[in-house]
């Protein structure tokens, strides 16, 4: 890992071998408050292949909006490293002025305002104007999806995930690789991955009972492309079954798999692969690692953790791509391959800010007639919000504080949980929150609200457990969530003790009384990832208290107290 | 997460081995070792252990070790009540010293593989494995 500085110094050292990275278009774009098509597109075709990566679209197919984390805390070796900084120091990092577009799109301040001078990004039209932009300079340019792209919205749930099949075909992808997907269940993830007219790609993916790879999901797959050959590696979400339900897909083994990766690499080196690209769900911290562990990948494009960053991270001689989530934006990456070798990159990550660019008509209707059947359902008003709801951020965020409100009212507990998960789109002040936005953050296979009771002994066990998912400083033992957001109870972390020691002070919020080990506390949450989890449907609890409210107004949650950041 | 009554039980008995430290070996782990090496120097490279970071199910993990070169291999769970999995000898004859099998692991915890040489020294190679509830990602 490499510092920016060191970044820029490499590059310019090194411009006969590898091209400038995309910094320069941002700087300018930050400079000048108007936009246009033209200039989020603008880009000198460099080298000889071309490569298009979306990923964790979260089946938005439609523009929304998205407001990135205000805390997003790395430990060991990553901390105060891309991409844990956010707000001015990030602005601050690549040269982005406040209130420009470019601190619209990638960090969370003034983010209501700015919302109303920029609108709304993403949408899968939008994207098909920029590939098709791309593809008009680079006709072979070959487009890479990153997976959870079915899962996340109300059309993805009814249709088993099939409106996002239909919407991405017809965006033409090269290949694939999977997360959420897997929550489906196995028979349908099979059933479309069957007839999938493009590659769906996995080393990590391996047959359960017998720990070998698949057939359905292969390690890699060849393209040839400015005449060279380019060897697409897949790696899928490693912590599949342990992040989310393993019994949906009981046939099917995951994890990081290095060694195997290594082999692969190896492999089609040796079958005269000019060029290595890992498409990749590990999450960033896990792609850096996994970048200093295996040798012979030029380029990681990193999926999982959300992060969306205006320039390449260079880790020995591997340069990792993040590319943002929920459709709201798409990486550009042009290579410059001769001689068996990658002599050179260049990188625009480009925000898709849905106003100014054109949808693509055909792509529209396709969406169009995907959510048809479903319009009534999507648009019914259900209340409106005074408050921004927003889901990232490491503890928690205005979309969960609400969530966890619902289960304490509707389900009568003590105290409520809700999963750290980084998907789901935001609401400004004065907006109606429909159907549509009550499904897109909450919607899941496994979205019973469950209601049990646990001694305090054990939460204090739950919030340790998930706390070393997240803040172990080993990248390869992270999962990539966020912490598991609380309602009706208060606590303190320190991010740098080891696990079991990491929570304290754990506060019962509506007494003030300190959590007893010994006691029993009546709790409410959802996505449980066991079997045979009963109670009603997180998105029906949601929407029943918001209609009680009417209007939703949240206080600002100081519950969490955060030490060692 | 699931919270049923008996579940809750359970994990709770998990927890109290959630808390045992990795690297942390046991007195029963430390017996096996000096048993098999006679208190000898072990060698930090020589054996590959290959085991997964965080187990998808800690009742099965699988977990493979090979050692060019060894006469014989122990596996050992640290953590587990009984520490010992498996002894794997390989004869003269044997074409690769090597050797896969699935374990049970009570919790997170460091799996141990010890193998003697022919020329009777030692080498080990160890690895945390995290039994974890899980649940909250994505």
């Amino acid at each position: 890992m490499i510092s920016r500085r060191d970044f820029l110094q490499v590059s310019m050292a090194a411009s006969a071998m590898v091209g400038a990275s995309g910094f320069g278009n941002w700087a300018r774009l930050a400079a000048q408050q108007a936009l246009s098509q033209d200039q989020l597109l603008e880009f000198d075709t460099f080298g000889n292949i071309s490569l298009i990566h979306i990923t964790d679209i979260h089946a938005q197919l439609k523009p929304i909006l998205f407001r990135e984390p205000s805390i997003n805390l790395g430990v060991g070796a990553n901390k105060g490293h891309v991409p844990h900084i956010t707000g001015a120091d990030f602005r601050k990092a690549y040269g982005i002025a406040d209130g420009s577009p470019s601190a619209y799109a990638l960090t969370y301040d003034d983010f209501a305002s700015l919302s109303q001078a920029y609108g709304r990004v993403g949408g899968l039209d939008r994207v098909s104007t920029v590939i098709n932009a791309i593809r008009a300079d680079r006709p072979d340019a070959l487009l890479l999806d990153g997976g959870d792209t079915w899962h996340g919205s109300y059309t993805c749930y009814q249709t088993e995930g099939q409106d996002m099949v239909n919407v991405m075909n017809a965006l033409k992808p090269d290949a694939m690789t999977f997360h959420w997907e897997f929550t489906l269940g196995s028979e349908r993830v099979n059933e479309i991955v069957e007839n999938l007219p493009f590659a769906a790609l996995g080393q990590n993916i391996f047959d359960a009972e017998w720990d070998e790879p698949t057939e359905l999901f292969p390690p890699y797959k060849f393209f040839e492309r400015g005449g060279a050959k380019v060897a697409v590696i897949g790696q899928a979400f490693p912590y599949m079954p342990i992040a989310n339900p393993r019994w949906m897909f009981p046939e099917y083994s995951f994890g990081i798999r290095d060694e195997n990766m290594q082999s692969m690499v190896d492999e089609v080196r040796g079958m005269g692969a000019d060029v290595v690209v890992v498409l990749s769900h590990n999450g960033f911290d896990v792609d850096k690692k996994m970048a200093s562990v295996v040798t012979g990948i030029d380029v990681i494009l990193s999926g999982h953790t959300h992060d969306a960053l205006p320039e390449p991270v260079l880790v020995g001689k591997t340069h990792i791509i993040a590319s943002g989530s929920n459709g709201k934006f798409v990486s550009r990456v042009d290579l410059d391959v001769r001689d068996g070798q990658m002599m050179g990159i260049k990188h625009k990550l480009i925000p898709i800010f849905s106003d100014v660019i054109a949808p693509d008509p055909m792509i529209t209707k396709l969406i169009d007639e995907q959510r048809a059947p479903y319009a009534d359902q999507l648009a019914e008003v259900i209340g409106q919000t005074d408050s921004l709801l927003y889901r990232r951020g490491n503890f928690n965020g205005t979309w969960d504080d609400l969530i966890c409100d619902a289960l304490i009212s509707e389900r009568e507990a003590d105290i409520a949980m809700s999963p750290g998960v980084r998907w789901g789109p935001s609401l400004v002040p004065g907006d109606d929150i429909t159907r549509e936005d009550i499904w897109n953050v909450t919607s899941m296979t496994y979205g019973e609200a469950y209601r049990s009771e646990m001694t305090g002994e054990f939460i204090k066990v739950i919030l340790e457990d998930v706390a070393d998912n997240i803040f172990n400083p080993d990248p390869y033992y992270q999962q990539g969530g966020d912490m598991v957001r609380t309602g009706g109870m208060a606590y303190r972390i320190d991010i740098n003790k080891p696990q079991g020691e990491r929570i304290s002070d754990m506060t019962l919020l509506k007494t003030g009384e300190t959590i007893d080990p010994a006691k029993t506390y009546v709790v409410a949450g959802w996505a449980s990832v066991n079997e045979g989890t009963e109670g009603p449907q997180i998105w029906d609890v949601v929407e029943n208290h918001i209609r009680k409210q009417g209007t939703v107004s949240l206080t600002p949650n100081n519950s969490v107290e955060v030490v060692g950041a | 997460m699931e919270f049923s009554r008996r579940d809750t039980l359970a994990l709770g008995l998990g927890a109290a081995v959630l808390t045992v430290l990795p690297f942390s070996v046991s007195a029963a782990a430390e017996d096996a070792i000096a048993e098999f090496t006679g208190g000898a120097d072990m060698a930090d490279t020589g054996v590959e252990l290959t085991a997964p970071e965080i187990a998808e199910n800690g009742n099965t993990v699988p977990v493979e070790v090979s050692a060019p070169g060894a006469t014989a291999i122990m596996l050992l769970a640290t953590g587990n009540p009984t520490p010992g999995v498996a002894t794997f000898n390989f004869g003269p004859l044997a074409a690769a010293q090597a050797a896969s099998t699935r374990i049970r692991l009570a919790g997170t915890q460091d799996v141990v593989a010890i193998a003697k040489m022919a020329d009777g020294s030692f080498a080990k190679a160890s690895s945390t494995v995290k039994v974890t509830i899980g649940g909250c990602g994505g």
